[in-house]
């Protein structure tokens, strides 16, 4: 049987000659993502907010009229009531409380109360004001640190043009998935947060991968123009770029569907993060080498080695 | 690249071994093995709270309350100083700062900072003008830190075994924070109602001089204060006493206190060791027919007038208790105060049925995930493609091992990493079989192509997976609880997935090559 392959042999598709529609349409959703992120805003959930969660499970069918109706009259702020998975699964949220850890404390002991015994309480979770506001320090912390050593990687296994390309291409890539964060109104938290950063080492993944291949035909073909030879190092790459992709995304497509409610909104940011970095490393970060106007500059002494190389 | 020596080879074996004889406990019955020795096989991986259900509770020690109690008995001592020179102040005062004073005739000034700076060798003595603040110094001010956190931590483990779950675990957590799991809990408020309270017990005598509510109005008499009693008002008992503000018998020399019935009604009974029963005696005999308070953090749980003088040193308190209530305030007295009040932070409780919930479906997805990748890379590699599934079971069993010998715990975002691995875990194998398919195209020799493959895919595959581990290492440092689970199965899903892919499938693809010696390459 011949091996199926997804991306044919001889694949030369000029990405270059329409980089400028990338361009465009990745800068436009930049700042459709930014203007949102500052106009409407994330829908954090409680582990940056602070507040309590409750998943219940009720005794039949759940009543979300009912229960809206009675915890929303304890007096305890916004109490948002959603059903989910089956039918009898409902998640309960609670707005942080004025005041402070005793005050959540209490409301959280309300809520319970008032719930009675009819549901059973199958997860509840209370983040207090001071611990929510250091995640979400430590958060933008995490963030802000993997990039600037990720980017110092980078720059010290290849020329700075790369690293800011592959560094520019990932806040792309976490500006973007942030914005369909804010888009989808989708709950950011503590773990969609893991599957941002984990998207922004994927990314890089990928654009190392493409870099690597640009590096190594550089020191191949000294002649060929800048663009012709990014051609070719995304075309050569491509059908690995498009297979670990692929790969990737079967595994997180089985988890999506059955890895159960908790970790749906972790998986989603996973696998819209990966298309976006897939899309990225082939049509952002190597067409922005040049506009960082990588140069062929290679000292004299490696000439040698890189006759050698050629020689392999 | 495709010459192994042959203790290479026996390595790569070795290590594979390894991994199926460490990794195996995790798929037999919990205790099939002894658990003694930390590097023998035998260890399973245990899993996260969100898994087996349980609590978990971030509680803050108020730290300030314990250097404020400190400050406020150095005040009485400089108050006692002071008073014996004959120097006059005003404004002495203790906060969670210092203490401070102000000297009022200048001349005195220099003669009471040297008293005051005798009193304890570990304070500073700064201020200027009439003004002296004292303060401790930083060394003295983070060993009573160290000392209110390891005593709370004490007293936390005293009163979560109390409870009788398997393993909780107890940890202080940077300066002055002590995270609590306890797994298979099934109700945390009771958690929550243990950890939460101080449970500092002490004996006051009340004052009766006058009523709470005369003192109110005509001004509380010295010595005394106003405190509001535990019970609610539905219950019919007064809700102020008016005591003396000075302690008669202390809780700490309770040794013993069980829940036990009087008259039918809970009550709960208490214990002295010998210097607080001598102490509850002479108390008790010198004021016969008076009321005693019993008091439990700042709050009258009853005030029982004392009949007779209590010699045995034991005695009961009597209150509006539920069994439930007399049952843990007999657990807060056994397992004594806690040197601070704490607050609890965070609180995060998973029901045992969720826990099996995201377990099976956690097993679902990671089978259909693997599933799915290894059909897909039989398809487009053939041959190789089954080498490289070959690598990526290798590589589940390495996580698995490694997680059984580092004890990591196993989370459902970890579970969700291991997924995710998988996915990426073939990257590495694509890499070199994408390479080899070029090198090929080239025209190449089969074994040349092979060889080329591994050696030029090398760099690429590690400058890949090196930034996605710097990734996985932030998310480890910064992350809590659930992030860190993730980082732990991504971080080591890397690292054991590029010794399968490099090294499982070269070994495999080196002895194909020699004992085969294929004539096509079909890639």
């Amino acid at each position: 049987m011949k091996p199926l392959h997804m991306v044919p042999d001889d694949v030369n598709i000029p990405f270059l000659k329409v980089r400028k529609l990338f361009y465009i349409f990745s800068l436009s959703m930049v700042i459709v993502s930014g203007v949102l992120f500052f106009t409407k805003g994330l829908n954090f959930g409680i582990d940056f907010r602070g507040g309590i969660l409750l998943e219940i499970k009720t005794e039949g069918p759940a009543d979300v009229t009912a229960l809206r109706n009675n915890l929303g009259s304890l007096g305890l702020g916004d109490v948002a009531i959603q059903q989910f998975g089956e039918p009898d699964d409902v998640l309960i949220q609670l707005q942080r409380q004025d005041g402070d850890e005793k005050a959540q404390m209490a409301a959280l002991e309300t809520v319970t109360k008032a719930l009675g015994d009819g549901v059973s309480i199958r997860r509840s979770e209370l983040v207090g004001p001071k611990v929510g506001s250091e995640l979400k320090e430590a958060g933008l912390f995490s963030v802000l640190i993997s990039l600037a050593l990720i980017m110092i990687y980078i720059w010290l296994r290849f020329e700075w043009q790369f690293a800011v390309a592959s560094v520019v291409a990932l806040l792309h890539d976490v500006i973007i998935t942030v914005g369909l964060f804010v888009v989808s109104g989708i709950q950011f938290d503590l773990a969609t947060l893991a599957a941002i950063l984990t998207v922004g080492g994927y990314s890089i993944n990928d654009t190392v991968v493409v870099f690597d291949r640009i590096r190594e035909f550089m020191r191949k073909y000294r002649k060929m123009d800048l663009p012709e030879l990014l051609d070719l190092s995304i075309n050569t790459t491509l059908s690995r770029t498009v297979m670990t992709s692929f790969t990737t995304l079967l595994a997180l497509i089985a988890l999506f569907l059955f890895g159960g409610e908790a970790i749906r909104g972790f998986t989603f940011a996973l696998i819209f993060g990966i298309l976006i970095g897939t899309y990225s490393s082939i049509c952002v970060a190597s067409p922005l080498l040049i506009v960082f106007k990588l140069r062929r500059k290679i000292p004299e002494g490696e000439e040698s080695k890189t006759e050698e190389a050629n020689a392999l | 690249m495709l010459y192994f020596t042959k203790w290479k080879a026996a390595l790569v074996l070795l290590v594979c071994a390894l991994g199926v004889i460490y990794a195996a406990p995790n798929f037999l019955p919990k205790g099939t093995f002894p658990t003694e020795a930390s590097w023998m096989p035998g260890k399973q991986i245990s899993l996260g709270l969100d898994l087996r259900g349980g609590s978990h509770m971030l509680l803050e020690v108020g730290v300030d309350s314990v250097i404020r109690e400190r400050y406020d008995s150095l005040t009485e001592n400089m108050r006692d100083a002071l008073r014996e020179a004959r120097i006059r102040y005003r404004g002495l005062r203790g906060s969670a700062d210092g203490a401070s004073v102000t000297i009022v005739n200048d001349d005195d000034v220099e003669k009471a900072r040297s008293l005051i700076a005798k009193l304890d060798p570990q304070t500073v003595v700064g201020g200027d003008g009439n003004h002296i603040m004292v303060t401790y110094n930083e060394k003295t001010r983070r060993e009573m830190v160290d000392r209110a956190i390891s005593q709370s931590l004490e007293v936390v483990r005293r009163r979560v075994d109390e409870l009788g779950t398997t393993e909780p675990s107890i940890q202080r957590q940077g300066e002055d924070r002590i995270v609590v799991q306890v797994p298979g809990l099934n109700d945390p408020s009771r958690l929550r109602d243990i950890l939460g309270r101080t449970a500092k017990m002490n004996f006051h005598l009340i004052n009766e001089s006058k009523t709470p509510q005369q003192a109110r109005e005509t001004g509380i008499p010295p010595g005394a204060v106003i405190m509001p009693g535990a019970d609610d008002a539905s219950a019919g008992a007064p809700q102020e006493y008016l005591v003396d503000r000075r302690v008669v018998v202390s809780g700490d020399n309770l040794i013993d206190s069980q829940p036990t019935f009087n008259d039918g009604r809970p009550v709960v009974s208490f214990r002295f060791d010998a210097a607080g029963g001598a102490r509850f005696g002479d108390v008790t005999s010198k004021n016969t027919g008076r009321r005693l308070a019993i008091v439990l953090d700042g709050k009258v749980i009853s005030a029982p007038r004392i009949n007779e003088p209590i010699m045995g040193g034991s005695g009961i308190i009597t209150g509006q208790f539920s069994v439930q209530e007399a049952n843990d305030l007999s657990l807060l007295l056994r397992a004594g105060a806690l040197p601070a009040p704490m607050k609890i932070l965070e609180e995060r409780s998973i029901g045992p049925g969720l826990g099996q919930d995201s377990i099976e479906s956690g097993e679902i997805a990671s089978v259909l995930g693997m599933v799915f990748v290894v059909v897909f890379m039989a398809i487009s590699y053939g041959l190789f493609g089954i080498f490289a599934n070959i690598a990526l079971m290798i590589n589940l069993i390495l996580i698995l091992a490694v997680m059984s010998i580092l004890q990591a715990t196993l989370t459902l975002p970890g579970i969700a990493g291991i997924v995710l691995t998988v996915g990426m875990a073939v990257d590495a194998n694509v890499l070199i079989f994408e390479r080899i398919r070029e090198e090929r195209k080239i025209g190449r020799s089969i074994i040349s192509s092979i060889d080329a493959g591994y050696r030029s895919a090398m760099s690429t595959i590690l400058d890949a997976n090196i930034t996605t581990l710097i990734a996985a290492l932030v998310l480890f440092s910064f992350g809590s609880g659930p992030i860190k689970g993730f980082a732990v199965t991504l971080a080591i899903g890397i690292i054991t997935s590029m010794f399968a892919a490099i090294w499982v499938t070269r070994l495999i693809v080196a002895y194909w090559v020699k004992y085969r010696r294929p004539t096509e390459l079909v890639l």
